[in-house]
């Protein structure tokens, strides 16, 4: 299924959806964790993804990776379609339905993903939880290598793992170590390190850095910035913390509510931001300046994020939004490109 | 002491330990600060710095194995940590309260909302029942909830984050406290709740004019909400003074090596310069400064030395000797202090 984009991007996604059955009492919900996504990745490229929480950020991540099995849409990496549900789409976005409204279905696609788990990868939030306590730090290390059968000898194993761990900047002597006997950073780094073990071109990081102190985040961010240079790896970087993100993308994607609002290149998104969403959600960013606050005005949101099993109807956002009219209501707006590669989702502004 | 006091709140050389299994850790280590009536002083620190712990010990909440070993802690003149355990609880909740990091956990999921605002109420207050009633009602109100007489009958868990965070600010202000102490009270909150909890701390500080003590690792939150910062490392202070001495004339190295490792808008295509190695160890603190570990600047005398507090401005001081070093040089003087 190769075709001809096949350099422009890396991985491209296409009305991803994930829905989740929830049970209510006898009635099942579904809970549209991801509606309708599409984005691409160019190769060597950082996305940011920011939202607030329960956005459907982290559920992205992991659909692209297929630890979910994706409700429908399409993913295309490196070339190849590892997942499609078959519905086609017209140009303008709208799914093809023949004269009774059913969708006209295409051929479903669904791999098997073990060889491009060789490709793609993770780096969890949580360095505490995501390092199995009853193995060393060679094993977690040197684990990708088993499944993937990435080496001949012991020797060669060892060689590896030690050289991922120079490369992370942890200290070989620590080959034997328990996870527990590390710092929160330096659990962050083998990690990475793990996930670099099969050579990816694409990891997915998911909040990477929020669960660590200041000083050591702007290690870790080095680090992931020094990788991508040296090893031309693509990162999906899921973090709500905006500044952080601002720092590491090339371009930046924003969510709600299962929704991507706005997707820009860093810049452009952080000094004309479009979408209401994206507006308020800049202004709602502590700057560390005291001047800059004091002159500052904050759009302050009224309310709370609605229940994503009770999701208004058309536009997620218009129960907060201050231009919504009824058109918002009625439709979700497509998300469309305002030039330079700006695409917003929003009728009004 | 009925005459007028400067500072509500005044804690001088404070020294509190916990005594674990590992031998004494001495979480908070020569803390010394001030806090005028109205005004906002912000705490910083990365985990384990001994924030919160000096938070704690104001309030003498600490765990079991806590205590204050020295240094005194003034309210109004009057040294509190001297006071009996029935003064302690009249003095908190009515002159001093706390909100805590995690709304989640610090409301009890049995109770509904409106029965744990009365029973702060009724504890500190001498109204009765009904005026409890009223007043829970009316403080959720003024912090913003919806919907007020439906709330009270509602449990914890029926509320989002950021509302469960309201009705603990409503609960910490019932009894218009002279002080409160909020401890990180939006770190487990959206960047849009974020702005909407602190902007309702300004309001109501501003109605009601209470004092803050802001504890959080975020210098970005620090830097929106407060008029005095105290920077931490180690269970010491590092520096202190007002916002524009710290984020714009950082004195000790640590401040400024905070500083340089946060992104920030203006330059975002400069690399970050992280501060290296990782937080110390409290069981094993250095001699001398505490940074001096990971500091670059560090002289023969950081790591023998605990370098005194030194005064830079009326409003600042920084507890670094490369300060101590400039001064020398700028008189150009011999050793003795």
């Amino acid at each position: 299924m190769n075709n001809n984009n096949n350099n422009e991007y890396l991985l491209k996604v296409d009305h991803l959806k994930q829905y989740f059955p929830v049970k209510d009492g006898f009635k099942t919900l579904q809970l549209k964790a991801v509606d309708d996504v599409s984005f691409a990745i160019r190769p060597g490229e950082t996305l940011g993804l920011v939202g607030e929480s329960g956005c459907g950020k982290t559920t992205v991540g992991r659909t692209l990776l297929r630890l979910y099995q994706p409700t429908a849409g399409r993913i295309e990496f490196d070339g190849d379609v590892l997942f499609d549900s078959g519905e086609q789409y017209d140009e303008s976005g709208k799914m093809i339905v023949d004269a009774t409204g059913k969708p006209i279905r295409g051929k479903k696609i669904d791999v098997d993903m073990l060889p491009y788990r060789k490709k793609m990868q993770m780096v969890f939030q949580d360095p505490y939880s995501s390092l199995n306590p009853r193995m060393t730090v060679e094993d977690i290390i040197g684990e990708p290598l088993d499944v993937h059968n990435l080496y001949k000898t012991k020797a060669e194993r060892r060689e590896r793992i030690l050289e991922l761990m120079e490369i992370v900047g942890l200290n070989a002597e620590h080959a034997m170590r328990y996870a527990h006997e590390f710092s929160g950073g330096q659990r962050q780094r083998i990690g990475i390190a793990r996930a670099l073990a099969v050579n990816p071109k694409f990891i997915v990081c998911d909040e990477p850095v929020s669960a660590l102190d200041v000083s050591i985040q702007a290690q870790v961010v080095n680090m992931f910035e020094e990788l991508q240079e040296k090893l031309g790896v693509a990162y999906l970087f899921i973090a709500h913390d905006l500044l952080v993100v601002h720092h590491i993308s090339d371009r930046i994607a924003v969510m709600y509510l299962g929704k991507v609002m706005e997707i820009a290149d860093a810049d452009d998104l952080n000094n004309n931001p479009i979408h209401p969403y994206t507006l308020s959600l800049l202004s709602a960013v502590p700057i560390p300046d005291p001047e800059t606050a004091r002159n500052s005005q904050r759009i302050i949101l009224e309310g709370d994020v609605p229940s994503p099993l009770n999701m208004p109807t058309g536009c997620p956002f218009r129960t907060r939004c201050k231009y919504a009219t009824e058109q918002c209501a009625a439709e979700m707006p497509p998300l469309k490109d305002r030039g330079d590669g700006h695409f917003v989702a929003c009728w009004n502004k | 002491m009925s005459e007028e006091v400067k500072y509500i709140l005044e804690v001088n050389d404070l020294h509190t330990s916990f005594f674990t299994e590992n031998g004494e850790v001495c979480a908070v280590n020569g803390i010394s600060m001030n806090l005028e009536p109205g005004k906002t002083l912000g705490i910083v620190g990365e985990s384990g710095s001994g924030k919160s712990v000096t938070a704690y010990s104001i309030m003498q909440i600490l765990a079991e194995t806590g205590k204050i070993t020295s240094g005194e802690v003034k309210y109004c003149g009057e040294d509190i940590t001297k006071w009996s355990e029935a003064q302690m609880t009249k003095f908190r909740g009515s002159k001093c309260s706390i909100i805590f990091q995690d709304p989640m956990t610090s409301l009890n999921p049995v109770f509904t909302i409106g029965s744990q605002l009365e029973e702060a109420i009724l504890l500190h207050t001498d109204k009765d029942k009904k005026q409890a009633k009223e007043r829970a009602v009316e403080m959720l109100t003024l912090v913003g909830v919806n919907e007020p007489e439906k709330r009270v009958k509602q449990y914890p868990h029926e509320l989002s984050g950021g509302m469960r965070q309201r009705v603990m600010i409503a609960m910490a202000l019932a009894c218009e406290p002279d002080i409160l102490i909020a401890d990180e009270p939006t770190t487990a909150l959206d960047v849009t709740i974020q702005a909407q909890i602190l902007e309702l701390m300004q309001d109501l500080q501003k109605k009601l004019g209470m004092a803050i003590i802001m504890v959080t690792h975020d210098l970005g939150v620090i830097a929106s909400m407060c008029d005095e910062i105290m920077v931490m490392y180690g269970g010491r202070v590092c520096e202190r003074g007002t916002a524009d001495d710290i984020f714009y004339r950082p004195a000790h190295e640590y401040t400024k090596g905070l500083l340089r490792s946060i992104p920030k808008t203006d330059n975002m295509d400069e690399k970050l310069v992280p501060i290296g190695g990782t937080p110390i160890n409290l069981l094993n603190m250095p001699e001398g400064c505490a940074f001096c570990p990971r500091c670059d600047a560090a002289m023969k005398i950081c790591l023998k030395e605990k370098p005194e507090e030194y005064r830079i401005s009326d409003t600042h001081l920084a507890s670094c000797w490369m300060n101590i070093k400039e001064l020398y040089e700028a008189q150009g003087e011999g050793k003795n202090e």
